[in-house]
């Protein structure tokens, strides 16, 4: 401690090395606390990742009992284990019979304040969505997470559709998102009033990945039928 | 101030309960207002924002008062915020391990209590001058008077704004949440009321010790 006083002139610096060393130390305990922390904490996290994705795919597919994980790359889809949950993207449910009752996958689409990603649920027999939820947003609260709540704006996925084209390279129509009141088309999404640019967010998350992924998805429905869940 | 800054205060209750009352970092400091405005739209992000706040002042605390004697004077801001920084990414993660659902909900605000200046003005004005047991004390009560603000305008802006209370339904399904308390205008009404209703009993308090001199 210096002795100060309020007649002392002021302090002399300490050598440059000495505060450096101070900070280098000081970032060094710094650097070993979080990395650490980070060790222990890791696997924790990812387990909660994957728990929350999977609460998500039952959540969106309300029948299913059992989930196969698949791998959807280019124009490829190959089954995963179950072990290998992390590096999939498509997930097929099954009922208690092993039927196939539908296939979740993600989506993700500019929203009001940044991304918003969405899992949403496929049914290739009906050739429509029947639902989504949220995995990431950060819309205003009360406003633009509504989407998830309000009961008529989950009415358009009763179911909506996504059906090909005669090519099967494409959607038949495109999902697009008009203004309250406008829908005329089992493909259009009745935004939300008030929260008009969340809800076309979503119907942008939708478009992109069906656009993406259904014709892969759809050439390949035997393979999805044929999985039985394992999990 | 003494004249000395750098003068140890002994250890009493007051080292305790100033954070709670009399200098309450939110009610009378003012100070943090950042995620006092930002993440008390329900109580259940408030508690978990002031408890990680806490965290944070406890453990930043206690480590500024150790190396109080090693940190050179010239570099010292630097250093406390190199530690709060190393807290608040251990908090982060634990945040994450513990629920994903509240890290969601608190977003950018948790690595942002490293610009807290009530973390930066504790580990400034206390933990550089005390004792570790002191700086101990004296952070956790500052925590709880935390906590307590960040409590104060949850629960409130909870009930208004969702019709619920950490989560239960406290009303019928016809209750219509009046929804500006969710969004941030409501957390400056709500901030001013309660701020409106400390200065007023302080006033009163003040009137009937009429002879007392003013401590603010």
């Amino acid at each position: 401690m210096s002795e100060e006083t309020p007649s002392v002139p002021p302090p002399v610096l300490p050598s440059s090395r000495k505060l450096i060393t101070a900070l280098a130390a000081i970032a060094m305990i710094s650097g070993l606390l979080v990395a650490v922390t980070f060790q222990v904490t890791a696997p924790v996290i990812k387990k909660n990742q994957q728990a929350a994705l999977e609460r998500a795919i039952f959540q969106v597919l309300p029948q299913a009992e059992v989930h196969a994980n698949f791998r959807l790359e280019g124009d490829s889809l190959t089954a995963l284990t179950s072990e290998q949950f992390a590096d999939a993207n498509v997930f097929a449910g099954y009922d208690a019979n092993n039927t196939l009752v539908g296939v979740a996958m993600e989506g993700a689409a500019r929203g009001y304040q940044d991304v918003v990603r969405v899992l949403y649920a496929y049914v290739p027999e009906k050739q429509g969505i029947i639902g989504f939820t949220v995995l990431q947003s950060s819309e205003t609260p009360g406003i633009g997470d509504k989407v998830e709540t309000d009961a008529a704006f989950l009415a358009n996925f009763n179911p909506l559709d996504a059906s090909l084209n005669e090519a099967g390279d494409a959607l038949a129509h495109p999902i697009i998102t008009v203004k309250n009141g406008r829908k005329v088309n089992p493909w259009e999404i009745d935004a939300i009033s008030g929260a008009t640019i969340t809800s076309a967010a979503v119907g942008d998350a939708l478009n992109d990945s069906a656009q993406a992924m259904l014709p892969t998805l759809m050439a390949n429905q035997d393979l999805l039928v044929a999985a039985k869940g394992d999990s | 101030m003494p004249t000395d800054p750098r003068t140890p205060e002994p250890l009493s209750l007051t080292t305790f309960t100033q954070g709670i009352w009399k200098e309450n970092p939110v009610f009378v400091m003012l100070l943090g207002l950042c995620p006092v405005l930002a993440v008390t739209n329900t109580a259940t992000n408030a508690l978990a924002m002031g408890l990680a706040t806490t965290f944070v002042m406890l453990c930043s605390g206690v480590l500024v008062s150790l190396l109080r004697k090693v940190i050179p004077k010239q570099v010292r801001i630097a250093c406390y915020i190199i530690i709060i920084a190393t807290f608040v990414t251990i908090v982060d993660y634990a945040i994450q391990a513990i629920s994903l659902d509240v890290h969601r909900a608190l977003g950018a605000f948790i690595q942002l209590i490293v610009a807290n200046c009530v973390i930066l003005g504790r580990a400034e004005s206390y933990a550089s001058k005390n004792a570790v047991i002191n700086s101990f004390v004296n952070a956790l009560g500052m925590g709880v008077g935390f906590t307590f603000a960040l409590l104060c305008l949850g629960v409130v802006r909870e009930i208004f704004g969702f019709g619920t209370l950490f989560g239960f339904e406290l009303f019928g399904a016809n209750f219509q949440p009046w929804a500006v308390f969710a969004l941030p205008p409501g957390g400056f009404f709500v901030l001013a009321g309660w701020l409106f209703l400390f200065a007023y009993f302080r006033k009163r308090r003040e009137a009937s010790h009429a002879k007392e001199p003013h401590v603010a």
